[in-house]
């Protein structure tokens, strides 16, 4: 290695650091701020939570959701397992929406703490299986499945 | 070392070796993708929740790996362009750009076909999505970047800066589904751990397998091209293409003009 290749490579290594450097410190400064979604505690602590737009994610309450007459309006419950935010939309909800499924919602808290969504977004979970397995872990009381073990031995027939 | 990376670094030897393994990775390539399609699309059950839409998962992960992995090789490679001038890496940095940049958009446009039916919303800038976007902004800034000098080497040395000052992007795309609350579901596989069905999982890697060779084929074209292209008046290009026109194929090509 030449003088000139050394001086070059420790340029692109500043570079490299330098950058990374600003990157990691920009990001965690934001990383409180930048969310996505406000789950029902959370939003709690929001403040001035009644004059914005904002979302709210977390799972549709067991047995929470109920249809008005015009087939069009749903009500249920957003729950993070400790609190419970009741919402209200118009409108036509995703194919993966479900009791027990988690949604973020996109619109504003009202006076009364109903929060009147604009728009309900699903949020898929990283899981993926057959029906047939799904049913089979619901069975044995299921938990998070984890397919590694199986990963070597399970093959294609499965 | 140094001798074996200057002598495959000499656009000659490469040029050679290349013309030689490029059918058996095409081969491998397509063997891979046709078995790989035929598992995803026919023969792996469909998903639970997600039904049929989960096939649209064996076109969007491996185009999504495919768009970092290129770019982080991109990088690498206008950096060693940039600290050794080698021209072989120059040119694999220059060539990977456009495939790199499809291979995003692929990614894209399949996350956003599976986004509306399933998510409800065809965009929505969550950080993963956002971070991905910014990918294909950076390799189309490095290809304009490229065409925006007629000097080759200050062409390649101002767009090897963006290259590597733009990789700090990758680390954010793979881990922004673990930094922040996002719309994205979380990642299914890491080292030694996965939530996807093996039924569904091997599907997924043979077709990760085959998308990879797919960027080595393309990869291995364009750069033999580019080095004719840019090695056109040395004395083995010359020579090659004197015996081309003793085959007559060039001199078929001029019939036709």
């Amino acid at each position: 290695m030449t003088p000139r290749h050394r001086r070059r490579l420790v340029f692109v290594s500043l570079i490299l650091l330098g950058v990374g450097a600003a990157a990691a410190l920009t990001l965690n400064a934001f990383r409180g701020n930048m969310v996505f979604f406000y789950g029902p505690s959370q939003l709690a602590t929001v403040e001035k939570a009644h004059e914005r737009n904002l979302r709210l994610g977390g799972l549709v309450e067991q047995g929470s959701v109920k249809r008005e007459d015009d087939g069009l309006t749903v009500h249920f419950m957003v729950t993070d397992n400790v609190k419970s935010v009741p919402v209200v939309y118009k409108g036509i909800l995703p194919d993966l929406f479900r009791e027990g499924q988690g949604v973020v919602a996109q619109g504003r808290l009202n006076n009364e703490g109903v929060f009147m969504a604009d728009e309900v977004l699903a949020k898929h979970d990283e899981n993926y299986m057959p029906p047939e397995v799904a049913e089979a872990l619901k069975q044995a009381g299921g938990q998070t499945p984890q397919f590694s073990g199986t990963l070597m031995q399970g093959g294609l027939n499965k | 070392m140094w001798l074996w990376i200057h002598k495959f670094g000499s656009p000659k030897y490469f040029y050679n070796v290349s013309g030689k393994i490029l059918p058996w990775v095409a081969g491998a390539t397509a063997l891979l993708i046709v078995i790989g399609l035929y598992l995803g699309l026919f023969a792996s059950p469909a998903d639970y929740q997600q039904r049929e839409t989960v096939r649209i998962m064996y076109i969007h992960v491996p185009s999504a790996w495919n768009s970092m992995f290129i770019y982080l090789l991109m990088a690498a490679s206008a950096a060693i362009g940039l600290i050794w001038n080698i021209k072989l890496a120059d040119i694999v940095a220059a060539v990977s750009a456009p495939i790199g940049a499809s291979f995003t958009f692929i990614t894209l446009v399949t996350g956003s076909l599976w986004g509306k039916p399933m998510w409800g919303t065809w965009w929505e800038w969550d950080a993963r999505l956002t971070s991905e976007l910014i990918l294909l902004f950076l390799y189309l800034g490095y290809i304009a970047l490229q065409s925006a000098f007629e000097d080759r080497r200050l062409a390649a040395r101002a767009s090897a800066v963006l290259a590597i000052v733009g990789a700090v992007n990758v680390p954010i795309i793979y881990y922004s589904v673990q930094w922040w609350n996002t719309l994205h579901q979380p990642q299914s596989l890491g080292v030694g751990m996965s939530t996807i069905h093996p039924s569904m999982l091997w599907p997924l890697l043979i077709m990760a397998l085959g998308f990879k060779l797919l960027y080595v084929v393309i990869l291995l074209m364009r750069t033999r091209a580019e080095v004719l292209e840019r090695e056109r008046n040395n004395a083995w290009v010359q020579e090659l293409a004197q015996a081309l026109v003793g085959k007559s194929v060039i001199g078929s090509a001029n019939e036709y003009r």
